[in-house]
This record gives structure tokens, sequence and C-alpha cells, in this order.
């Protein structure tokens, strides 16, 4: 299993979208490809922004479908954290229906 | 270029400011002011230190202001940052609570750090700094990912204590919004690509829905719609386009728009052209919805507008 703690990475406020590519290409995408599972842990995140989110997941979404989620765990999210999530996953599986 | 600044110029009378703007010989900035009281929206400050850094501090004639709130530029950052002389002489003040000065940001490192440092500036709620982070943060990244704006984006904001308000403008001189949305869609004016980045899942970076890796095409959307939600103001111009969100009154149930044009609005094809991009919003924090449940709002709207582009079968 693959954990990848994001305010170590992003900070409260997860907004650098540069970051979140850095993430999904090195880290997510590498652990997915050797069947693991990984945890986006969002404690002590206050807020991110959808473009964050998108640079994260969309790309992983797109290559290997909305099973991916499976094997994909969004801990610790707050209302908001969980929200923006929420509506990249949404218009991701609309998009690619 | 000319520029005037008037007694008062906030987004609600935008409009005669920007048409008295004059784009003629690039290569020189002329700024005069009404002499006895300039009050304007840090859209406007954005929008004069954008153009200024397009020209050698030397080129830049400046009548010396004599309005009484002349000290307010000074405060703001406006003749430090041009680097122009100014004989203005004020006491600074400590800015927390009060403004952010203009502020050039060029890099996604420095809006990390201007968005870390601007939060607390504001000395605002949590639910109010998560409105203001998320409106900052994916301005300056159209800025930096889209503008090719040599100078970047320039930015300030101001809070009136009257209002309850926070205004805020942000600026650049970069290839504008109809070039970058025409690499991937069809645009004849400023005015339609504008109206095609403000709906939500357009990118000038791809005509595939979803967006790329990258970009979504949802930045803008989620601005206006912070701003539809909460019933402010909202202007973005570009070129020789510009669109207004006009406020509006309180509605039982918190209905976005995918098509800016269904809000209500003012729009023109006609001003004076702007080279490159500039937005203007009021957050009027006693209305300020929770941030949580705008992306409930905003999340309907999405999907609904991605399932309304999809391609439908012929019949005949």
């Amino acid at each position: 299993m693959k954990r990848i703690e994001i305010r170590a990475r992003a900070g409260a406020f997860a907004e650098n979208k540069d970051t979140a590519r850095d993430l999904r290409l090195n880290e997510i995408v590498p652990a997915l490809e050797k069947n693991e599972e990984v945890v986006l842990d969002f404690a002590g995140v206050d807020a991110t922004t959808q473009s964050f989110i998108h640079a994260l997941i969309s790309d992983v979404l797109r290559k290997y479908g909305s099973d991916v989620l499976d094997r994909i765990e969004f801990k610790s999210c707050n209302d908001t954290v969980r929200k923006i999530i929420t509506i990249v996953v949404d218009y991701m599986q609309e998009g690619a229906d | 270029m000319k520029i005037h600044l008037p007694n008062s110029a906030f987004l609600g009378n935008l409009d005669p400011f920007i048409r008295g703007f004059d784009a003629s010989h690039p290569d020189s900035l002329e700024i005069t002011a009404n002499d006895k009281w300039i009050a304007v929206h840090p859209a406007v400050l954005s929008m004069i230190a954008a153009l200024g850094l397009t020209v050698k501090p030397e080129k830049i004639n400046c009548q010396p202001f004599e309005a009484a709130s002349r000290h307010y530029f000074v405060r703001m950052g406006l003749f430090k940052l041009l680097n122009i002389p100014s004989e203005i002489v004020i006491k600074e003040h400590e800015p927390a609570g009060r403004f952010i000065p203009l502020t050039q940001i060029r890099t996604a490192d420095e809006q990390t750090r201007f968005i870390t440092d601007m939060i607390p500036m504001l000395h605002l709620q949590p639910e109010q700094a998560k409105t203001l982070g998320y409106i900052f943060s994916e301005l300056i990244r159209n800025v930096i990912e889209h503008a090719d704006a040599e100078n970047g984006a320039l930015l300030c904001a101001q809070y009136y204590k009257k209002s309850n308000t926070i205004r805020i403008g942000i600026a650049d001189t970069g290839c504008g919004i109809k070039k970058t949305i025409t690499r991937s869609h069809a645009a004849d004016t400023d005015l339609d690509a504008i109206r095609l980045a403000l709906m939500p899942g357009i990118t000038g970076t791809t005509a595939q829905e979803g967006g790329t890796e990258q970009n979504a095409g949802a930045g803008l959307f989620f601005i206006k719609s912070i701003a539809s939600v909460n019933r402010d103001f909202f202007v973005i111009y570009s070129g020789t386009g510009f669109y207004k969100l006009l406020k509006k009154t309180p509605a039982r149930h918190r209905h976005l728009n995918a098509d800016p044009f269904t809000d209500r609005h003012t729009a023109s094809s006609d001003m004076p052209a702007w080279p490159g991009t500039v937005v203007g919003v009021d957050i009027t924090l006693d209305q300020t919805e929770e941030f949580s449940l705008l992306l409930d709002a905003i999340r309907d709207t999405y999907s609904s507008a991605v399932r309304a582009r999809r391609k439908k079968p012929r019949f005949s």
C-alpha cells in the first residue's frame, strides 16, 4: 500500500498543480502500475482547489477507468475537500461514459 | 496609451472607466486623475500596474495626483512597482486586515507563497479564507499557465469595512482569452471567447471532454459561481470583450447557470482592446455562503453541463 500525505507535500491549502502532477507521475501511477493500493491522506488539509485535485487524479481516472477508485482511498478529508474530489470524479466519469 | 482615474470606478460603474482607456501608442503610458477625489476598485490599480510594466519607467507620464485620496496609491504600492517617482509622502500603516498591496506573481512557487501569506494578512474567518484563497489561486494560476504574460499577474485586494466587502483585482498583459480558447474551440470575437471560458469544462488546452491531465476548464466557472451564489459582482475583460455578472436578489435555491449569458449580466464586444485579461471580483463577507454548500451547487451544474454537451444520436 502506498500512502501519500498531502499536507506534507502541498500544505494546508493544497493548490499547487505542479506538486499535484509530481505526486501523480512519481508516486500514484507507479504504485498503481505495481498493483498497489494508494491512500491519499488529506489530514490537516483545510482546503484545496478543483485544479489541484484534477491534476492529481483526472489522468489516473482516464487511464485506468473508474474501477481505479476501488484502489484509491481518500482519507481524512474534510467536507470541502471531499466535495471537490467528488466534483472531479463526477465530471471525469460523466465525460467518459 | 492613456488612462484616466475618475473620482469613482468600481465594478458597478467600471464600464465608463474602461471606455476611456486609450490603447494607442503602446510604448508609452500617460496617467491622469480626477483632482478632487479618486476611489477605484483594485482591478483598476491592477490594470494600471500591468500596463505600466509594459513600458519603460521613463516612458510613464504620471500627472501629480491632487486628490485628497492620493495617498492610497502610494500605500497600494503603485509608484514603487512601476519604479516612478512620487512626491506623495505618507506614514506607512500596518497593512494587515485592510489590504493586499499590488503584487506581481510570475511562478507557481511565488503563487504558493502569496496564498500562504495572504490568508493571515486579511484576518478572515476560516470559511471566508477558503473562498478568497480559492479565487486568488485559480485566477493567478490561469495567468501563469495560459496568458503567456511576460510580467505575470498583477493583483491587489482591499477590504471595505462599511460594506464588509473584499474587492479583488488581477490583470495581465498576456495573449488574452480569445487566443487561448481558440486553440481548441471556435470563437469569432473576444466576447465569444469569454463566454466559452466561463462555461464549465471548456478549456483552450483541448476540445476533449474532461480536459487534459492538467486542465479541466473549470477555474473561471468556479469563480463566477462563487460570485453568483454570494450575489456579488464579477467582471472579466479581455481584448474588446467585457462581461459583468450583476448583483442579484437573494434566491431560495442556489441555482447556477453553465452559460454565463443566462445569468443576469451586461456584456460588450466593442471596448477599447485590452492587451491581456482583467478580472475583478467583489466578495461581500456577510453574504459569503459556506464554501462546502457552494460546492454542492457547482457539482450539480457541472455534471449537467458535461452531460448536455454529449453527442446525441441522429435519427431520421
